[in-house]
């Protein structure tokens, strides 16, 4: 594997940077919603 | 299996066991994508830049296809007034919108290298930036009406206004001049498409794409049926 961008490294690792912080997002958001709900539609 | 899930409890039952196996076949999908990416050659015209084609392409398509789920959910929503329909199509368009502003940046950061410019306001751009903008609309106006039914039927007119988009962000490239490139993957011509060594990377990244929209939008299904059930809930008590 090649992880030398050359002169496109400002572009290219952004990009993945990006893709990582948003993923990050989706991911640790719909989890805390669906912890958040379940335990109150369970509190009885 | 439209029925078959149309039923709370039965939805709830499948996607206990559905999201948690999606998330890792995407995570796997991913992983193998990435090395798959990072070991392809560099392109001769594109150089490296070439790499960002594995994470924009995919979220494009995933802006797109999440859209398409949101305007059948949104269907279902007024033709049935189905409940989960509608808990569907609200939980789809956050993530939906999310992969139309990863395609939006990413693209942005590829096109400046190999166009000279961060934007352009050219038909697939704009298009793909207007899908963008129905997905802000719609979650706005869910947000800015109060009785939740009524928020729900509202939103889900506007996104099938915005349905219309769909064949026009695909199109657009044969359509108008465009300083996006053509398609190379799905309808491409032969002189087109994509030589294997990228075409594999690609595909295996929109598939761990769509796994990871599919585990994730059973998650946020799952928390706003949990919602539900808990405003029901709060209500009941507060009646005594």
């Amino acid at each position: 594997m090649d992880f030398d961008m050359g002169k496109y490294a400002a572009y290219v690792w952004p990009a993945y940077g990006a893709v990582a912080v948003v993923f990050g997002w989706m991911i640790l958001d719909s989890l805390a919603r669906a912890r958040r709900w379940k335990r109150k539609a369970e509190d009885k | 299996m439209f029925a078959f899930l149309a039923n709370p409890d039965r939805f709830m039952a499948f996607s206990r066991w559905a999201a948690p196996i999606l998330g890792v076949v995407a995570a796997l999908l991913l992983l193998v994508g990435l090395a798959l990416g990072f070991a392809a050659p560099e392109d001769y015209q594109q150089g490296d830049t070439v790499r960002i084609m594995f994470i924009h392409v995919p979220a494009a398509w995933l802006g797109m296809f999440a859209y398409f789920c949101l305007g059948i959910a949104s269907f279902l929503t007024l033709v049935f007034r189905h409940a989960l329909a509608d808990a569907a199509a609200k939980s789809a368009a956050p993530l939906g919108a999310a992969f139309t502003g990863l395609a939006l940046v990413t693209g942005s950061l590829w096109g400046r290298p190999m166009w000279g410019t961060w934007w352009v306001w050219d038909a697939r751009l704009t298009s793909v930036l207007v899908l963008f903008l129905f997905y802000l609309g719609y979650m706005a106006l869910r947000a800015a009406i109060d009785d939740e039914v009524k928020g729900g039927r509202a939103a889900a007119i506007l996104a099938l206004v915005g349905v219309i988009n769909l064949p026009v962000v695909h199109f657009s490239v044969q359509w108008w001049n465009s300083l996006h490139q053509g398609s190379s993957v799905f309808g491409a011509r032969p002189e087109n498409a994509l030589p294997a060594v990228y075409l594999q990377p690609l595909l295996l990244m929109g598939l761990g794409y769509l796994a990871l929209f599919g585990s994730l939008w059973l998650v946020r299904i799952r928390s706003e049926v949990w919602r539900r059930r808990a405003n029901v809930l709060a209500l009941k008590r507060a009646e005594g």
